[in-house]
Formats: C-alpha cells, structure tokens, sequence
C-alpha cells in the first residue's frame, strides 16, 4: 500500500533525524573534551588551575582503586536523595496541611514568603551547631533548601484544581479527604512532578555546600579540600562525577513521570 | 404528591464592597417524575437555585426539602448533578469515573462492575469500561456523565446546561437519551438551560425566572400530548411554536423592562 509505504518513509526520517541530534551532541562533547587537553597540553591555559582530561582520568582510576572515591560519592548520593525526597515530601504534606485550612494559609502566608525569600544555605552552621557535624545536618539542608519552594508551588497547584471536580464529588456528599484523595492529589500529580524536577538541583546545592560546611566526607568535602591543598585535578573530577550523576537522577525522574503520567 | 418542595427562599451573595441579591422569595414545588425547566436572562439566579437545591450551599434565609427532608447537609439524599462539561476525571477509567460516587457513598461496592455495565449499555456505549475519558468524544463523554450520575441512583436529577457545549447534532441526541433513560428510571428531574426549545421539548413544566434579584415570574404547562414525545418529536408538534412563541414574548418582555 503506498499509505503504508509513506509512513515507512516518514517513520525512517523520523530516526534519521534523532541520530543526527545524537550525533551532534556526541561532536559537542569529543570536541570539548579534546579541545580541553589540547588546551593545557599545550599551555593555552593554566593546567595547574584547570587540569586535563587526562590527568582527571588517571587521577579517578587512581581513587577507585584505593577505594576512598566510591565512599564519598555513595555518601553524597545517599544524603542527595534523601534529602531530596525528604524535601518534596514535607512540601507536598505542609501544601495539604494549607490546603486543608484555608485560615491557616492566610496566616501563614507573608511566613511562607519570609522563609522562601531567605538564602536557606545560609542556616548551615546554625544547623550544624543544632544536629552536629555530620550527615544530619547535611541531608536537614539538602531538604530544607527545596521545602518552601515546593510547598508553595504545590498549594498554588492544589488551589488552581477546577472546582468543578470538586463540584462533582460534592454532590456525592465527599468529605474534604475524599475530596483531597479523588482530585486534588491526581489532578496535580504533573505539577509535583515537575517540582521534583527542580528540586533535584536544589538537593545538590544543599548537599554540596552541606558537605563545604561540614567537611569529613563526600564530594563536596573534595571540592574544599582540593580547593585547599590546590589539587584542582581533585575539584574537577568531582565536579565530573556531580554533573553525571545529577544527569541520573534527573533522567530517573523523567521516567518517573513517564510511568505516572501515561494516562494523564 | 409534592416531592420538592422550595419555600421562602432568598439568597444574597456578599463581597467586600456589595451585596447582590440573587434570588428573593421563591417558593415552588416539583411532583415525583416530573421534568422542570428554569429559564430566563442571565441574571435571573437559575443557577444559584439549582445549587441550593444541589446542597451545594444554603440558602441565606428559607429552606429546600425533599420528601420532607431538609436537603443541606442531609446524607440520606442523594443528588445527581450534571454540569456544562462532562468533568470526567481524567486519571480514572470509564469504569472508575461511573463507580466514583458509590465508592464515596461506600454503598454496592461489590456491584460496581455490573452497575456500570448495565448503565453503559442504557446510554448506548456498551463495553468502554477499560478506556479513558480522552479516548471518547465530547458527547459519548457527556453520556459517560449522565451514568455517572444515575450510578448512585439519585433522588433527584440536576442539569446545569449539560447540553450547551455539544454540536447540535449530538445535543439533540443526548436529549432523547437523556429524556428516555430518566423516564426509563422514573427520576425527577431539573433542567437549567438557556436554550428555549430545549426547555419546550424536554419538559412538562417550565419555570421561567426574572432577573435583578431572581423571581419566579411565571410556570408554563407543556400540552399533555407533547410530554410523552420524544424531545426530537416533540420540537415538530403544532404545539411547540405555539408554546415556544407564546414564552418568548414573556421573554422579551422581560428584557423590556429591565431596559426602560
């Protein structure tokens, strides 16, 4: 059928296209990567400030054979993803708990905007004063950086429902439960979602600076240390390492949103 | 028999800066079975009424009884309600969406399955059970609204112009569905609408409302021959134009006066 021929056709231009797009992305990277070590190679920049690919290469084979590198990433990610969940998930709770009483969001309204508009990096040492120096205080400041923000932006959601949903339920004599469980919370499944999107690079900004303050362990402690001792082949594999798996766990939660979303 | 019945009913909407009267002294009553229109101008508070009677809110002074029920807050009476839009919920099944109200009102759980079946076919889409409200089309969707609503088995139907946001052609079909299934279930029924032919064809009476502050102007018979017509018949009865020509001039006189 020719139909059937044309949307052949269609179909093979369709992964033409994606493979190109890959294939430009790939070229970017080579490209900046071979760029990079031609650069301090040959003395374009300071090798000793910005390294090379290579020296960062052999310098992370030299950490995963003596072992200390997996440690500090495995407490990094675990305090990254908790804190992360925690964050979203006390957001989602305090933007029920608002939407449930409607007083208590008016009160605590000009609060909530106090809070957000606060650097909350900025209670680091107050926290680590309060819970001590360790993971604690590190996973309390990956969450609390992204609680408000998703608090906010989660009721503004739970309020933006078409009461008419609400209307529906109402006629068959829901309680506010029924009603929170039947529509409120579905209906605003994307917009969680996307603030879980956001709240990804938010936990790493918690997370690292954490680690900054605290200095014992993980990627953040690297990043000073190497800082300090100006091992900068240090700074820059860790930062390596965070933007791969800050790619992860992004990607995770597009998959996330992908199984959740399928009927939406 | 007085099945409903509305007495001494005001209600005023307040704001900061002004309080609006929308309805003022409306007293009326509705016989089991019976199918009522409201209609007149916007304005005229049709709507603040059908959620007062929804048990949506309460009246600001007087009261809504149904079999000599209070309505508001009553959990023995059960309203069905249907809006502009069909208001599926997206995330659930057909299946899900039909079942919704039983499973609030935690009663014929277990019947659910051969509830929605046995209401699917009445409104003519038998086996979309597993589907989603997206994969339908606006009408079929309205339809899937009308069993969602007649699952709970309603004491009382309320329509809020749930025809006005269909072509023509599916509207004038989902009349003679949804006039034949409340026949079919012998259910009293409310019907919004600003559409003056619907109203003619679809009811045994017709309540039609002045507006700034809502009054109950006049009621309108619909000729016993018309009311066992079906809506499509009953727009090509000799009666009709006469009914339809007779409250259109009620119509405009109305608009008259707010003018002048």
């Amino acid at each position: 059928m020719n139909i059937q021929k044309l949307h052949e056709e269609y179909k093979i231009s369709l992964i033409k296209e994606k493979r190109w797009t890959r294939f430009f992305q790939l070229v970017i990277l080579l490209s900046f990567i071979s760029l990079w070590e031609a650069a301090s190679r040959f003395d374009w920049i300071d090798e000793l400030i910005f390294s090379s690919p290579s020296k960062i290469a052999i310098l992370f084979i030299e950490k995963i054979n003596d072992g200390t590198l997996l440690t500090h990433i495995s407490y990094t990610l675990f305090e990254t993803v908790l804190g992360f969940i925690i964050g979203t998930l006390a957001g989602t709770i305090l933007a029920a708990i608002l939407w449930w009483s409607p007083f208590l969001s008016r009160v605590l309204d000009p609060y909530l905007v106090i809070l957000n508009a606060m650097p909350k990096v900025a209670l680091g040492p107050i926290l680590i004063v309060v819970m001590g120096p360790g993971m604690t205080s590190i996973i309390t400041m990956g969450a609390i950086i992204s609680v408000i923000i998703s608090t906010i932006v989660i009721y503004t959601a739970f309020k933006g429902v078409d009461p008419n949903y609400l209307k529906v339920l109402q006629t068959f004599n829901a309680t506010r439960l029924q009603m929170f469980k039947e529509a409120i919370l579905p209906a605003c499944i994307p917009t969680i979602i996307s603030t879980l999107k956001v709240n990804v690079g938010l936990s790493w900004v918690g997370v690292i600076v954490g680690e900054f303050l605290v200095s014992s362990q993980g990627l953040g402690y690297l990043i000073i240390y190497g800082f300090q001792v100006f091992n900068f082949n240090l700074v820059l594999l860790s930062l390596v390492i965070i933007a791969i798996f800050a790619t992860i766990m992004y990607q995770l939660v597009e998959l996330l949103e992908k199984v959740l979303l399928k009927n939406g | 028999m007085e099945f409903l019945t509305v007495s001494n009913v005001h209600h005023t909407y307040f704001s900061k800066d002004t309080a609006t009267e929308a309805l003022q002294d409306i007293h009326l009553s509705i016989n089991k079975g019976e199918f009522i229109s409201f209609i007149g101008p916007s304005g005229c508070g049709k709507t603040t009424l059908l959620s007062i009677i929804a048990g949506l809110f309460p009246p600001t002074i007087g009261t809504v009884s149904i079999e000599g029920q209070s309505i508001f807050g009553n959990e023995h009476v059960s309203i069905g309600y249907m809006l502009q839009q069909d208001y599926l919920f997206p995330w659930k099944t057909i299946e899900e969406n039909i079942t919704l109200g039983l499973n609030i009102l935690n009663k014929d759980k277990e019947r659910g399955e051969e509830v929605t079946s046995r209401l699917l076919n009445a409104v003519g889409l038998p086996n979309i059970e597993k589907k989603y409200p997206k994969e339908l089309s606006g009408g079929m969707r309205q339809r899937v609204a009308l069993a969602r609503t007649l699952a709970v088995d309603p004491t009382i139907l309320l329509l809020d112009e749930p025809f006005s946001a269909l072509d023509y052609q599916s509207k004038l079909k989902l009349e003679d569905l949804v006039s034949e299934t409340l026949k079919k279930f012998g259910k009293t029924a409310i019907l919004v609408t600003h559409d003056l032919g619907e109203a003619i064809a679809m009811s045994d009476r017709i309540f039609l409302f002045s507006p700034r502050p809502g009054k109950l102007h006049k009621t309108f018979e619909v000729p016993e021959e018309m009311r066992t017509l079906t809506p499509f018949e009953a727009r090509a009865h000799p009666h009709y134009s006469t009914l339809f020509q007779m409250i259109w001039k009620e119509l405009e006189s109305l608009e008259h006066t707010k003018t002048t």
